[in-house]
């Protein structure tokens, strides 16, 4: 055999890319040339055909005839598939059935925009103009569409769930001070920049090979298999990126795959279906809107005694993910608050609207929001300073104020130390100062400042989920080939795990590539949900790259006669023993040793278990903590705001990449603000969505950015828990941060009444919104300064 | 006659036969294999499309322009330059624009940077004319460069990343751009590019394009006669200058087009002229081309241009078409009821003048006649004795259709009213006046009383309608609040009532 040649030089410095480092996204020169491949882009064979969906046009009816002549004939069109057509499943439902993948007659179709039938064409246009051309009579009912209608009916998806703990009717009765309420939270629309896209094609097995832009390839894959009545192992899913999911890409995918597939297999040809930007806002489901309805009980500093909140989650019309929403929007009602006895009741209502779906932060926001509500009210009430009954209110390891309602002990209170550095970095008190000062001397604008904290639960609550599995390859020119079960939708998840796995090894991360998700590498994974992508599959990568490593040691430790302890990895390069080889070099040796180079990672969450029943336990292995403060102005004469200053503060635990994960935080914070700003689903009374265009409905433009955007990441702050180096997840929780600038809105105002009065403003605060809460509030002051006269 | 030639990038492109509604971005992505544009919405509303149109200016040097792809057709590129996202690397290495994106993590997901990438090239360019033109000591301060760079890219929407490392590339390419004149390959190309496109004809474009049986023709004239003669001899023939509105049938309705006659060659409709009492825009002039000269008379109307649709709209979409298509939801027609414009219409060899406000018939009905189009647009100077100002009220700020758009225009003796003129978008079927508020004004003292009574008779003035844009009550409240706005603005060392321009 070869011997190892020694290198005389030991090379100074670390390898680049290591975890910590601020790594470029893994394709950021491929973003700004064009060349990252969106499924859109795939080359395909001039035999593909162009499949689209034919939509119902009534919100709830029972089909009463469906003639599809005209689209069977129309010019390109190659098939139609009906209900009676699928040869397997006919459900698609995620969790629980109720999304059925086509409609026949007799059937009640139950939003407007449901799936009814599909066409399959030579072009894309002919495709999508033959979908029009159905001729469907429906016997129209009445339909609920906003959740009080719901209500009203009784209808739900699913049964309610109570979270609860103490005796609240008497903790709320005993308390010296009482408040109640009510707060409609607005949807969201996730508007990924690149729309719902499956390319299927068929293989020679009689399986399918698809692209399609996902969060969860395995879903994908056994939804197909069940569609199409094979077994999951012909169908295999490829998801190299998204442009954008944000939750909007975890289960509204898997509706056009099932479709493109279907005509796949029958015509025995390639298939795409991708949704023009109008359908994808019609036909898929959105953040959950929600209504709360609370009392509460609290003293005389303003401490909550005991709260009854009843949050109504709009579900849409069948369950996909909304038992799990819900369930998060309770988990998060008490944010960063001690709840000393609560009762978290949580419906699912049915509405004849498109079934909602998951979004950043997975009801999670939508709790929050209440409890921020409920916790400014009582400022209100009190008059005093809502900062400092939010200060009031937080866990504290003493007096056993470190408990959630659900249990949940809190160990690691990160949030006091966290909210007091931002006081003092963000210039707090002082800009309070002059803001009542300028509120003063300013009759039409108005400015508000709000400080919000966000603690935010991590772990997927379906404690199953949360596993993770990975592949690594070493090839004998040592590079290294890395897959994992995470898909990459902009959140720098590859770039991220190829940095742990470079750390690993002490490699240079060029050395990595990270390649597309594919079930046929990695098997029976979870969604890229609940912020988990880089705590699971990094771990599970690590997981694989430490048992190449074991390999490597041993073989190494008995081909030079060193202790394993005297083999490390360094700087590109083996140390053995007083020997030095190149990573490459020594891979070689180890291959032509017969060494296996290849090896499956996994990883499971430790510590977690939940009992539903009792709604307790430990749902969550860790909390991410942050806090934002605001700073608005608004025009009293129309409702017009701009948001002029942030500062955030937020704890990843020590970072992966700090440049991903400020980024992270500032696109969370920005989505954030446009749910609760300018971001505002409309339904006309006959349940059709009239905000299905980026004409109609408005994200956050690069000028709502605001001039003064100050983003850290707290430091010094490991996980205490054992997670990818010390790690936390950083997806979902910085969209709670815009909790601060809705709470600016209503800071300012509430102005107008000197801070006595919690305004009336639901979320979104649009500027009509806006207007109507100042309105409200300076007629209530002029019929009171009529009737005290002087 | 002939063909449609434009250079893509330094390559030429022919097209003798294509369906005229056909997109840049469909040509690009279906004909070319160019996949590096995305679409995003096919509507002009995100940006993701966005490529650079370059054309020979007055110089003799090239002007760029981003504009979005999806709703401009690709017929109209005849004598121009199209720069995509594949253009833009120099010998293999990433253009300062792309590298300053990459450097500041300005991209996440990625599908709507190759749309950034362009629109910041776009800007880079302009920045480059201007480093001829101004001295260095005349740079803008940061606050209005951060102003420009938002307003070069109001059109580019992105979801991921919150768009702070965005506005840092786009500032950084700013101030490189200020510094020293750039040699990209561009650049370098220049008089090549010029000469090239010079070559082009510039003689009118006609074809015919036939399918599945069906006849489509396009037409692009060159002078005001030539058009004249088309649309008398197809009278449902479909006139495009931007196509930012007519490409939604397209796209949206996913309609076709028999005739469609493009303005953007037309001469006389292209020209921006000044009379000693008024400016005459060519109806194919567009916003960004008018911008300037507008602005230089009425200054407050540089907010509503610069908020109106996006820079990309801007750049294609134009005064001519947004009376044209007669939406009550446009925001030039209220400010040019306001300073009593007219247009100039022509059918054959005929030509009329009508006030703008007797232009407007119904709900997207014109005074217009058959085979009669709109040759200019006659906006009157302003006088000493004017106040004028326009509001524009919608949920976001920039790149949104208003909910109301307010314009008004006093002149005012002694503190006396001698006359009111306004106008109202987003109130009634059409763009229009204020008749029964003026009324109460005009001869009488500007005052917050009789404010307060204009406000009241704005009721009688209007009855809008609720949509998702807003209610009917808020529009109505708010239009009654931007008389108070306007009367507020009016005062001598007016405090500021503008959330837009409070520091």
């Amino acid at each position: 055999m070869r011997s190892l040649p020694t290198l005389s030089v030991n090379e100074p410095g670390k390898p680049t890319g290591l975890a910590g480092e601020s790594l470029k996204h893994e394709s950021a020169h491929k973003h700004v040339s064009g060349e990252a491949q969106y499924v859109d882009d795939i080359p395909t064979p001039a035999s593909v055909l162009h499949a689209y969906a034919g939509f119902s046009t009534v919100a709830r009816g029972i089909v009463k005839s469906m003639d599809l002549s005209a689209v069977a004939a129309a010019p390109g069109v190659v098939d139609v598939l009906t209900l009676h057509d699928v040869p397997g499943h006919k459900d698609i439902g995620p969790v629980f059935p109720g999304d059925p993948l086509f409609l026949q007659q007799g059937d009640e179709v139950q939003f407007h925009g449901q799936v009814l039938f599909a066409v399959a064409a030579t072009s894309y246009e002919a495709a999508r103009k033959a979908a029009r051309l159905a001729t469907v009579k429906y016997q129209p009912l009445e339909g609920d569409i906003t959740i009080e209608q719901g209500l009203e009916n009784q209808s739900f998806v699913r049964p309610k769930h109570v979270q609860a703990r103490g005796d609240v009717a008497k903790a709320v009765a005993n308390a010296e001070h009482y408040a109640s309420g009510e707060l409609h939270i607005g949807g969201q629309e996730h508007l990924y920049l690149e729309g719902q896209v499956s390319l299927a094609t068929p293989t020679e097995d009689g399986g399918i090979f698809l692209n399609t832009s996902t969060q969860n390839p395995t879903e994908a894959q056994k939804l197909v298999a069940e569609v199409l009545d094979i077994p999951m192992s012909l169908v295999v899913v490829d998801t190299r990126r998204m442009g954008g999911g944000f939750g909007g890409k975890e289960t509204s995918g898997n509706h056009w795959s099932c479709i493109a597939a279907l005509f796949a297999q029958r015509n025995k040809r390639p298939v795409k279906l991708r949704l023009a930007r109008s359908d994808d806002m019609n036909s898929t489901g959105k953040r959950h809107h929600f209504l709360s309805r609370y009392e509460v009980g609290f003293d005389a500093q303003g401490r909550i005694q005991g709260l009854d909140l009843e949050l109504s989650g709009g579900c849409g019309m069948s369950p996909d993910l909304s038992d799990a929403i819900v369930d998060r929007a309770m988990f998060h009602s008490d944010n960063a608050y001690f709840l000393p006895a609560a009762k978290i009741t949580g419906h699912r209502v049915k509405t004849n609207t498109v079934s909602n779906v998951a979004f950043r932060g997975f009801g999670g926001p939508q709790g929050v929001l209440a409890i921020e509500e409920v916790v400014e009210r009582i400022a209100r009430l009190l008059g005093k300073d809502v900062l400092s009954i939010r200060k009031a209110n937080f866990y504290t390891a003493e007096q056993g104020r470190d408990t959630t309602h659900y249990g949940q002990k809190i160990e690691n209170h990160i949030i006091p130390g966290l909210v007091a550095r931002l006081e003092e970095t963000s210039d707090y008190w002082n800009r309070r100062k002059a803001i009542n000062a300028f509120n003063a001397s300013s009759p039409y604008l108005k400015k508000g400042l709000a400080l919000t904290p966000v603690k935010f639960g991590i772990s997927f609550t379906a404690t199953h989920l949360n596993q993770a599995g990975a592949l690594i390859h070493i090839y004998t020119d040592g590079s290294i080939h890395l897959n994992h079960g995470g898909t990459e939708m902009g959140q720098g998840l590859f770039t991220k795990v190829a940095q742990i796995v470079a750390s690993e090894f002490q490699v240079d991360v060029s050395r990595i590539v990270c390649s597309a998700t594919r079930t046929d590498k990695v098997p029976n994974t979870s969604p890229t949900a609940a912020s988990s992508g880089s705590d699971l599959n990094g771990m599970a990568a690590r997981n694989a790259a430490v048992i190449i490593k074991e390999r490597l040691i041993a073989f190494a430790a008995k081909q030079y006669d060193v202790s394993q302890g005297d083999v490390t990895f360094d700087n590109n390069q083996v140390a053995i023993g007083d020997r030095r080889v190149d990573f490459s070099e020594f891979v070689q040796q180890a291959y032509l040793n017969r060494i296996s180079l290849s090896a499956a990672g996994y990883y499971s969450t430790p510590k977690i278990y939940y009992n539903r029943e009792e709604s307790t336990g430990r749902p969550f292995f860790y909390f991410a903590n942050g806090a934002a403060v605001s700073e608005v102005l608004i025009d009293t004469l129309t409702g017009e705001y701009k948001v002029q200053r942030v500062d955030i503060c937020h704890d990843v635990g020590t970072s992966l990449n700090p440049a991903v994960d400020i980024g992270q935080i500032e696109g969370a914070f920005i989505q954030g603000m446009g749910w609760l700003t300018t971001e505002e689903l409309v339904w006309g009374d006959d349940g059709r969505l009239q905000t299905i265009s980026p004409a109609s409905y408005k994200i956050p433009a690069i000028g709502d950015t605001p001039p003064e955007f100050n983003v850290e990441l707290l430091p010094d702050s490991p996980n205490v828990e054992a997670t990818i180096f010390h790690s936390k997840a950083v997806g979902e929780p910085p969209f709670m941060l815009a909790t601060s600038v809705w709470c600016a809105l209503r800071d300012a105002v509430s102005s107008l009444s000197d801070y006595r009065v919690c305004p009336e403003l639901d979320a979104p605060a649009t500027p009509e919104r806006v207007l109507r809460a100042c309105e409200k509030i300076i007629l209530a002051n002029k019929g009171r300064s009529a009737s005290c006269p002087g | 006659m002939g063909a449609v030639r434009f250079l893509l990038n330094d390559q030429w492109q022919e097209i003798t036969s294509i369906d005229p509604k056909k997109s840049v971005l469909d040509y690009l992505r279906e004909n070319l294999n160019l996949v590096g544009t995305k679409e995003g919405c096919a509507s002009g509303d995100c940006g993701a499309c966005t490529v650079v149109v370059g054309t020979v200016g007055t110089n003799q040097s090239m002007q760029y322009k981003a504009i979005n792809s999806c709703i401009t057709q690709v017929v109209t590129l005849h004598g121009k330059q199209l720069i995509t996202v594949e253009h833009l690397r120099q010998d293999g290495d990433l253009h300062p624009v792309q590298q300053a994106l990459v450097d500041n993590h300005g991209s996440q997901c990625g599908f709507c940077t190759p749309g950034f990438v362009m629109s910041i090239f776009a800007m880079s360019k302009d920045e480059e004319a201007l480093f001829e033109e101004i001295r260095q000591d005349e740079l803008p301060n940061k606050d209005a460069q951060r102003e420009e760079v938002l307003e070069a890219l109001s059109g580019n929407l992105c979801r991921c990343t919150g768009y702070r490392p965005i506005i840092d590339a786009a500032l950084g390419i700013k101030k490189q751009a200020r510094k020293a004149k750039t040699n990209d390959c561009f650049a370098r190309k220049q008089a090549k590019t010029v000469a090239e496109l010079n070559a082009i004809s510039s003689q009118p474009v006609f074809f015919e394009y036939t399918r599945n049986g069906n006849r489509k023709r396009y037409f692009s004239p060159t002078s005001v006669a030539e058009l004249a003669e088309i649309l008398s001899a197809y009278p449902n023939a479909r006139l495009v200058a931007g196509g930012t509105d007519l490409s939604l049938e397209f796209t949206q309705a996913l309609k076709g087009v028999d005739v469609l006659v493009y303005l953007g060659r037309v001469a006389e409709m292209c020209r921006l002229t000044e009379s000693d009492n008024h400016i005459e825009i060519g109806a194919a002039v567009t916003y960004s081309e008018a911008r300037d000269t507008l602005v230089g008379y009425y200054p407050d109307m540089g907010e509503l241009i610069d908020r109106l649709g996006s820079r990309q709209v801007r750049n294609q979409g134009t005064i001519g078409g947004n009376i044209g298509n007669a939406s009550p939801i446009g925001d030039m027609p209220p400010v040019l009821l306001a300073l009593g414009a007219s247009v100039v219409l022509r059918r054959g060899a005929q030509q009329r003048e009508l006030p703008l406000e007797r232009f407007f018939i119904d709900y997207k009905q014109t005074a217009l006649r058959e085979c009669e189009f709109i040759e200019r647009i006659r906006v009157p100077k302003p006088v000493d004795n004017q106040i004028f100002r326009v509001y524009k009220i919608s949920k976001r700020i920039e790149d949104d259709i208003s909910a109301t758009c307010a314009a008004f225009s006093v002149f005012i003796n002694d503190n006396t009213v001698d006359d009111i003129r306004t106008g109202f978008g987003g109130m009634a079927a059409v763009p229009k006046s204020a008749k029964n508020a003026e009324e109460i004004l005009r001869g009488g003292q500007w005052h917050r009383d009789a404010i307060e009574k204009a406000q009241q008779a704005l009721s009688n003035d209007f009855s809008p309608l609720s949509d998702f844009r807003a209610s009917a009550e808020y529009r109505m409240r708010v239009s009654q609040n931007l008389f108070m706005r306007f009367y507020l603005e009016s005062q001598q060392g007016a405090d500021i009532v503008r959330v837009t321009q409070h520091a």
